[in-house]
């Protein structure tokens, strides 16, 4: 039964999704190069398939390298403002400002600097938009715990690096999966952006852009569904990774 | 026999955006080896910040806190702590936050021993049965014990204990009471006991020290004594002694709140 609940509902509404698309193209007697409908898909799917998988391995490895690359230098980051408050007044300015930057100038910048270097660009790009949350988040977790905390062990002699790793670093792990939900779906826009925007690019970016330059609509639309797909499992295997190390954070429901 | 703990003139103010707040002014206080000294005084007068100091978590302005002869500088390991506000790790089962003085203080010993020597403390405090317990799942009195548990664990031989009692209902309260007059004969140690119960300063303690309202001196040390001194029992609670001794106490305080004109006493 809630196994039903867990899988079923989800499943149903996907499908109730799009039996609405499928119904909305019919009704409005939309041509396929206004909006495809899903059942155009399969013979995307079916046409291109080794596209998509050769498209869908490269846009994961890059997102999922510059995500590995955020988390790394952001709890770094983080750690740096946690610990000193100069660092945090220092450092914080900066870091808004910088997330404040639309990144998609960034692609041409980061083209002319590293130039032909598809991969590094497209890894540094999803690192670049994801790091802040992760930055920030382990910032303000440490630098709020509260003292209390950090006196059981305090009181026992314990040095800074055990209180950090027994007491600081745990009880910021809600904090730090709460952002990197928000940094895993920022990292996948930041690679497609560099994949659809920067010329001879790879992934299942590269992809719909061909299939707008050869007119093939279905095949856009496949690839904006093969996206998403990708998006949500990235997360849910953010969420995974929660429920094994911060899940006893979750309140038990009542 | 040489005094374990001794604090002299210690004096401390906090900085607070309004200038400096005055808390201790020339603290005296001397506990003997393996006695109990219980200290009471009005609420806020810097017995949590007394607490602070013997641990070596803070450094006072002035004066010195010695324990074992040496000065102390910083926290050290042979000491068990007990907080006002007793905070459990959330990630932690109650076994495995009783356990974690164990890992500062004894990495080697084995993971068996840790366990055996938590669970057999809980169940003397009468938690046994919820070692697998998330703390959130326990109430406030209960996670107090367990608060106790952490802080003796490791059997250390100055235990500190700010108002460890405070939560719980007067039945349990006076359970524990008894718990620790049994675990002090098994496992001696020197004890440093904050309390707002006047009953349990003279029940528990060896010396009952008064502190005066903030900032605060040592106003008062009652010497406890009961007729024919053996194991205590709570009915020594209800002798003409013990209600002379109560007595003292209860003036006393109402002097360290400002509410009794005369002189205070040394
Ligand atoms: N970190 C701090 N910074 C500034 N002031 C503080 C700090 N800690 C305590 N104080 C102040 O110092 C005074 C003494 O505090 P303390 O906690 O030692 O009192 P207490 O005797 O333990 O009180 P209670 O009986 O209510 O527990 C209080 O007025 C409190 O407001
Ligand atoms: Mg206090």
């Amino acid at each position: 039964m809630d196994l039903l609940r867990k899988i079923g509902v989800p499943v149903a509404a996907i499908l109730i999704f799009l039996g609405f698309w499928e119904f909305l193209v019919w009704v409005n007697g939309w041509p396929n190069y206004v909006m495809a409908s899903p059942s155009d898909l399969p013979d995307a799917y079916i046409r291109f398939w080794n596209l998509f998988l050769t498209g869908s391995w490269q846009t994961l490895w890059r997102t999922v390298a510059g995500l590995g690359i955020a988390v790394v230098a952001g709890t770094l980051v983080g750690m740096v403002m946690g610990f000193s408050r100069i660092a945090r007044d220092g450092l914080y300015p900066l870091l808004v400002g910088f997330n404040a930057v639309p990144k998609a100038t960034l692609v041409p910048v980061l083209a002319l600097l590293f130039i032909g270097q598809h991969n590094f660009n497209t890894v540094l790009m999803a690192f670049l938009i994801s790091f802040f949350p992760i930055a920030v988040s382990v910032g303000i977790g440490l630098s709020t715990l509260e003292p209390e905390y950090r006196d059981i062990l305090r009181s026992l002699g314990a040095s800074r690096f055990t209180i950090f790793r027994k007491i600081a670093l745990p009880k910021t792990l809600p904090e730090f999966f709460g952002a990197l939900k928000v940094s895993v779906t920022l990292a996948f826009i930041g690679t497609n952006l560099v994949e659809i925007i920067s010329p001879h690019g790879k992934g299942l970016g590269a992809l719909f852009l061909s299939g707008q330059t050869n007119s093939n609509y279905p095949l856009m639309f496949a690839v904006l569904i093969a996206l998403a797909v990708l998006g949500i499992l990235l997360y849910y295997a953010v969420v995974a990774l929660e429920r094994i190390f911060a899940g006893w954070a979750e309140r038990p429901q009542g | 026999m040489a005094n374990l703990i001794e604090i002299k003139g210690v004096t401390h103010a906090y900085k607070t955006p309004n200038g400096p707040l005055p808390v201790l002014d020339g603290l005296e206080i001397a506990v003997p080896e393996g006695e109990f000294a219980a200290v009471v005084g009005p609420s806020g007068c810097g017995k949590s910040t007394l607490t602070r100091l013997i641990a070596g978590l803070m450094k006072p302005d002035r004066g010195e806190v010695w324990l074992h002869g040496r000065l102390v500088k910083s926290p050290r390991k042979t000491v068990g702590m007990a907080f006002q506000n007793p905070v459990m790790l959330e990630w932690r089962t109650i076994l495995q936050n009783v356990i974690l003085p164990l890992e500062i203080v004894a990495p080697s010993m084995p993971r068996k021993d840790r366990i055996a020597r938590a669970e057999e403390l809980l169940a003397l405090v009468g938690l046994g049965g919820f070692e697998d317990k998330r703390p959130s799942e326990l109430s406030g009195g209960m996670r107090q014990r367990a608060s106790l548990c952490r802080a003796i664990v490791h059997k250390p031989d100055v235990l500190i204990m700010d108002e460890p009692f405070g939560a719980l209902d007067a039945f349990t309260r006076e359970d524990l009471w008894q718990t620790m007059h049994e675990l002090r004969a098994k496992e001696p140690f020197t004890a440093v006991l904050i309390t707002h119960d006047l009953r349990e300063s003279v029940y528990l303690g060896d010396q009952v020290f008064v502190l005066s309202g903030r900032p605060a001196t040592t106003q008062y040390v009652l010497d406890v004594t009961y007729p024919g001194d053996g194991m205590r029992r709570l009915e020594g609670l209800y002798t003409p002694e013990a209600a002379a001794m109560l007595a003292t106490l209860r003036e006393q305080i109402q002097i360290a709140q400002g509410r009794h004109p005369g002189p205070a006493v040394h």
